[in-house]
């Protein structure tokens, strides 16, 4: 009888749904951002990516795992055009952003990185003030107004979760502040540009773990408005950040699926040996 | 075992942590397993002292759940499982919270055989139990034996049992009312092989839940509360991992 009751205390609410939440991703729902089509990349003879055939949907999290040179990074960096400037690199296939080929001649190159971000391993800030290193891409564009700028340099760093820890020293040189804010700053600084998407290389690999949690704070909020795509070596990481998960592995796109499903059920072996820390 | 590849992980520590893990989950059933069919048996054969050892083993199945949840639970803190590991993880928690309750309800049986053993005798010697009994424990062992060879089938033939079970309930239970209106001076006897008959049949549904966690482990598909075709249906799919 005991047990009975005991049954019924752990009875889930009627109307609550444990499965909705995993339901809701699902590749065939999303609204695709960045699509590759038999992208090939060379450097000289060296094949860095194999036929990879990939769709990342906007508004949501995508991260690239995967060891060291199976190509994460190289992919990342393609959809900036950041390999455009490696000589011996070439590319075949297609990348579309928003069902544009990124390569068509009329795009402007300056113009397209202002759309899609980039933040890397090491914070990279300005030799320039807190102030100064925020509001850099805008003056790029010409904007000097001072109450324009100080909207959007405070708009951006209250979005990089900052503002509270810089505001009283925005003239301060960003030099000062620590890894964890400067990564931050450089957040700050990439979307004051208003970009639609935010690529992360290893964006937390030197910082220590209180300000890795607030970076993947930071990534999680800032989804509702850009498309974020993230490589990071720490598998934990992607799982807590990210909506999607790609398996990469010697240049090939091994596995892509929604995060919980690839890191709880994974359809390929090789995709599980590699997260559970197996030799395949 | 080797389909999960648990001695392929880099770290070894890892390999002999779960492997480690596993043995005493099946120690375990086993020794739940023992007790099903000793607390049978001192039903049947009103043996006091064999219902007093199901009832000393019971605190021995109780330690085992602590020692091995807070391994997992260790594991899980440290090692941040995922993938199969996560799977077998969490498949062993699940498995000894059924598997002590199967030792609480062996021990309920042994002292319900205590109290048995001083009344009157039916003239089958509680037969309808022994078959129940026997059938139950053969399902713990089939389950037991699924979670070793990583078979996600037996969970259909533990269903399939488990209705069996249920059916038999079901006819002790019609006997039994017959009883009590027929001879209401053994009332108490026949409440307390009501009780028996009630924890046999309980045992069978945690058989029946360790089938599913080997289909969770094994597949990755959560088949709980599942019809029986729907689960034939789901298992027959063949997995898509290569």
């Amino acid at each position: 009888m005991m047990e009975e009751n005991r049954e019924q205390s752990v009875q889930v609410p009627t109307g609550v749904s444990v499965t909705q939440d995993r339901e809701a991703l699902n590749i065939e729902r999303e609204d695709i951002c960045i699509e590759t089509r038999g992208l090939n990349l060379y450097y000289g003879d060296d094949q860095a990516l194999k036929n990879v055939n990939l769709r990342i949907p906007r508004n949501r999290v995508t991260a690239f795992i995967g060891p060291s040179g199976c190509g994460k990074s190289t992919l990342l960096r393609c959809f900036n055009r950041m390999n455009d400037l490696i000589d011996i690199c070439r590319i075949e296939g297609e990348i579309l952003i928003d069902g544009q080929d990124i390569h068509h001649r009329d795009v402007d190159v300056a113009e397209h990185r202002r759309r899609v971000g980039m933040v890397f391993q090491k914070p990279n800030p300005f030799p320039k003030s807190i102030f100064e290193n925020v509001a850099y891409g805008l003056r790029l564009q010409g904007v000097n107004d001072r109450r324009k700028l100080a909207e959007v340099v405070e708009n951006a760093l209250r979005s990089a979760a900052l503002w509270d820890e810089v505001k009283d020293r925005l003239d301060d040189n960003a030099f000062g502040l620590s890894g964890g804010q400067q990564q931050r700053l450089v957040i700050a600084r990439a979307i004051a540009i208003e970009p639609e998407v935010i690529l992360l290389d290893e964006p937390c690999s030197a910082l220590d773990p209180i300000s890795t949690a607030k970076v993947e704070e930071l990534i999680i909020e800032l989804k509702d408005r850009y498309t974020i795509v993230i490589v990071t070596h720490n598998m934990q990481q992607a799982a807590r950040v990210s909506d999607f998960t790609a398996y990469m592995y010697m240049g090939e796109m091994v596995e892509f699926d929604d995060t919980s499903r690839l890191f709880t059920n994974p359809r390929r072996r090789a995709t599980e040996d590699y997260i559970t820390g197996r030799y395949g | 075992m080797d389909k999960l590849h648990l001695d392929k992980h880099i770290s070894r520590q890892f390999n002999e942590e779960l492997e480690s893990l596993r043995q005493q989950v099946m120690t375990m059933g086993g020794l739940a397993e023992e007790m099903i069919s000793d607390a049978t048996r001192a039903v049947v054969e009103g043996d006091t002292e064999l219902a007093q050892k199901v009832v000393e083993a019971d605190d021995r199945v109780n330690d085992m759940e602590k020692a091995i949840d807070e391994r997992c639970i260790f594991i899980l803190a440290r090692r941040q499982p995922t993938a199969s590991d996560l799977r077998l993880v969490v498949a062993m928690l699940k498995t000894i919270n059924d598997l002590e309750r199967i030792g609480d309800e062996a021990e309920k049986i042994a002292r319900m055989a205590i109290s048995l053993a001083e009344a009157d005798r039916p003239r089958n010697n509680y037969r309808e139990l022994e078959i129940m009994g026997t059938t139950v424990r053969g399902m713990l062992h089939d389950a037991l034996d699924g979670f070793v060879r990583l078979a996600p089938e037996v969970a259909v033939a533990l269903v399939r049992e488990d209705k069996n079970v249920d059916a038999d309930y079901e006819a002790a239970l019609r006997q039994y009312h017959t009883y009590l209106v027929e001879e209401p001076r053994s009332t108490r006897r026949i409440l307390d092989a009501i009780w028996v008959a009630r924890s046999i049949e309980r045992i069978g549904d945690h058989a029946k839940n360790i089938g599913e966690y080997i289909v969770y482990l094994v597949e990755g598909k959560d088949l709980r509360h599942a019809s029986l075709a729907e689960m034939e249906r789901e298992l027959a799919e063949d997995g898509d991992s290569d």
